[in-house]
């Protein structure tokens, strides 16, 4: 298989969601010694922005999305540690903590944003569900991480995505971390009024807003 | 004279639903469900059953899930306020309530969703009383204007304090049970009292899939104890946090009400438990839950026909809508999921006023959903034979000029055969216009002031009410809690 065949088959097997598939292609890639971040480039990442349009057009839902999401990072799983053997680091496009906040032990949401942002480039640490607000802190602080992300379905836990904002300011990081904010009961109004720096409605604006922030 | 048939929707053959329960045995003795919660745990193992405490998992029999079904009783005894008026929760019969807990209110003057504050939840407790097809209230509104530690004891404090009917309602935190229960023993006049005349039920849901929290096990248990009937809320959605079909969604849902049962009677053999839920189809274009979809009320009907064959009561949470405000998707979801709850013969419905996927209530559409719960009430009083003959003695005679109007058999039975809506539309074109081309939404909002003026509150007497103070005011101190926000009327 040239590597034209393959870069081909990357993005098929992305756009399709077949995981395995998916996984063999980065074993072959590591096989035939190409470069791993140009296979990325060239073969995954178109695959995944073709589902991002398909999303867009209506013709892929949130099953196809997420399972192309999912094999994308199952193919980051097998490229990473050769990455790192080599001493590249995989192109990222920033470091994200994200969780559900205390109290709240939702996550669906938050999952889809988390594998999205994920599948677009961006390194994501997930925290889980009903994390404890001063472990985002800690994590974006112990990972050097450019964004956080809270996610709150109650209207009753929300508030804690207030309190994480607060928390920043007075350990005086306003400013270093860009705080995003989801979730059914939150809006633009509520991400103005705490002064988070983004708000999203579904995964898919997470994942534009991101990428904003991040100046691309 | 020829009987009545009450008329029946059932989506599942016999077969279908044999099939559903078997799977659900074998997933809660081969899979296991999750309790986290130590009591429970504990009795899940005096009770033989194997625990693995590591990850808080039981394998629950099917001796023992079958030996709890039939210790559970079929028919629960609500009862109002004065311990007089009597609900049977269990049967065909059918009762609705206002949808609970939601965390916005529709305002009508500006059809803008805020944050309801006290004042909103006792006009939504008056209405609730008031409305003649709601056999029960709900604790339906989160109050905004207290701290969110003691909004469930608030929202109880306001509903008994405002309306004598039964209320359905539920804890937010382990602590809320003990003041929510003093307040019902106080109303009641002692604990005896009140687990023989029950006058409420609490909610519990799981966790999809298959995982008790501490909290909800916690309620089962509680209430179990008290004698208060338990309403299991099972909410998968399907394809996010159940299987993707109705039928897989429904193995599901019996198995974490199965499990729901267990508890309860393990806590206390023969406690009063509902078959109940809220799931949903899952929307895989928008991620969104809504109630108002015909797959979700297809789960709701096919789950409670399951429950009836049980031999359990049921409750669902149908005639609620999805819409953000009093528009026609607000009526037809409302409508739809009404009339199908009541041709199921889902013993508590709990749905109206509610919208926007159970995050927003509505004064206006409370009244609006008041008629189609009339409607749906009326549909399953089914068609009767009234007179032997049935009509053809009406027509002995007829000529050209023969009309009804007048005759007295239409003056004996018109009222008994028909019924007259409030604020439903049954003018003519022009009457309509002279009144001011006015939509239901703002009929609804002029029903609301006119019901809120000249229906007296059905206000508790003052030394209950003093006593329900005391406990409201302990609980909020435990809180931190120093004041709490004034009630006018």
């Amino acid at each position: 298989m040239n590597k034209e065949e393959i870069l081909k088959r990357m993005r098929t097997a992305i756009v399709e969601g077949n995981k395995d598939e998916t996984e063999a292609l980065a074993n072959e890639a590591i096989k035939q010694k190409l470069d791993l971040n140009d296979v990325i480039d060239k073969g995954y990442v178109p695959g995944i922005e073709k589902v991002g349009d398909l999303w867009e057009k209506g013709e892929y839902f949130l099953p196809e999305l997420i399972t192309s999401a999912e094999c994308m990072k199952g193919a980051m799983k097998v490229l990473r540690p050769e990455l790192e053997k080599a001493h590249v680091s995989a192109r990222s496009k920033g470091k994200v903590i994200i969780g559900t906040v205390e109290g709240d032990i939702h996550d669906i949401g938050k999952n889809l944003v988390a594998s999205m942002l994920s599948a677009n480039g961006f390194q994501v640490i997930d925290l889980g569900a009903d994390v404890k607000l001063e472990k985002f802190v800690e994590k974006a602080e112990a990972e050097n991480a450019d964004f956080i992300c809270l996610s709150a379905l109650l209207t009753t836990t929300m508030l804690g995505q207030k309190k994480v904002v607060e928390m920043l300011k007075e350990k005086n990081l306003a400013g270093r971390y860009k705080v995003l904010v989801g979730g059914a009961p939150v809006n633009q109004k509520w991400a103005d009024d705490i002064g988070a720096n983004g708000y999203g409605e579904n995964a898919m604006v997470a994942v534009r807003i991101t990428k904003k922030l991040t100046g691309e | 004279m020829i009987k009545t048939v009450r008329p029946k929707l059932e989506f599942l053959s016999k077969e279908f639903i044999q099939k559903i329960i078997e799977e659900a045995h074998e997933i809660l003795e081969k899979q296991g469900v999750f309790v986290e919660n130590e009591e429970a745990l504990k009795l899940f193992k005096e009770a033989g059953m194997r625990v693995d405490e590591q990850t808080q998992r039981v394998y629950i029999t099917r001796q023992l899930a079958e030996d709890s079904l039939s210790s559970a009783p079929s028919i629960i005894r609500l009862y109002d306020r004065t311990g007089e008026k009597e609900f049977i929760v269990g049967k065909d019969h059918v009762h609705f309530d206002p949808g609970s807990a939601a965390i916005t209110i529709l305002d009508h003057k500006t059809s803008e969703e805020r944050k309801p504050v006290s004042e909103d939840l006792v006009k939504f407790c008056r209405l609730t009383d008031c409305l003649e097809h709601y056999d029960f209230q709900s604790t339906g509104i989160v109050s905004s204007d207290v701290p969110d530690l003691i909004s469930d004891s608030y929202r109880l404090y306001i509903g008994l304090q405002f309306s004598a009917k039964p209320v359905v309602t539920g804890t937010f935190r382990v602590e809320g049970f003990k003041p929510m229960h003093d307040m019902l023993v106080a109303v009641r006049g002692g604990e005896e009292n009140l687990a023989e005349k029950p006058l409420a039920i609490f909610d519990a849901c799981p966790s999809p899939p298959l995982k008790w929290s501490n909290l909800t096990t916690q309620s089962l248990i509680d209430s179990a104890q008290a004698g208060i009937p338990s309403e299991l809320i099972s909410m998968g959605m399907t394809g996010a946090t159940s299987p993707v079909t109705i039928a897989g969604t429904l193995v599901q849902h019996v198995a974490e009400n199965l499990s729901g049962v267990v508890i309860t009677q393990l806590a206390k053999k023969g406690a009063p438990v509902i078959f109940g839920g809220s799931p949903s189809s899952f929307d895989m274009r928008k991620g969104t839950t809504p109630m108002g979809a015909i797959e979700t009320m297809m789960i709701d009907s096919a789950y409670t026909q399951i429950g009836k064959y049980l031999n359990l009561p049921t409750h669902a949470y149908m005639g609620l809508s999805d819409s953000k405000i009093n528009d026609s998707q607000a009526g037809l979801e409302t409508g739809i999921g009404a009339v199908m709850a009541a041709l199921s013969g889902v013993n508590v419905i709990s749905g109206p006023g509610m919208m926007n996927f159970e995050s927003c209530q509505s004064l206006e559409k409370l009244v609006v959903d008041n008629e189609i719960c009339g409607m749906a009430c009326r549909a399953i009083e089914g068609i009767s034979q009234r007179d032997e003959p049935i009509a053809k003695n009406l027509f002995e005679g007829f000529t050209q000029e023969t009309q009804f109007l007048t005759m007295p058999h239409t003056r004996k039975w018109y009222k008994e055969e028909h019924t007259f809506p409030g604020i439903i539309d049954r003018d003519t074109y022009d009457y309509w216009v002279s009144l001011g081309k006015k939509s239901i939404a703002d009929r609804a909002s002029e029903e609301v002031d006119r019901l809120l003026k000249e229906t007296p509150p059905s206000l508790l007497d003052d030394d209950i009410l003093q006593e329900l103070r005391k406990i409201m005011d302990s609980d909020a101190k435990a809180c931190g809690v120093s004041s709490l926000p004034e009630i006018k009327l």
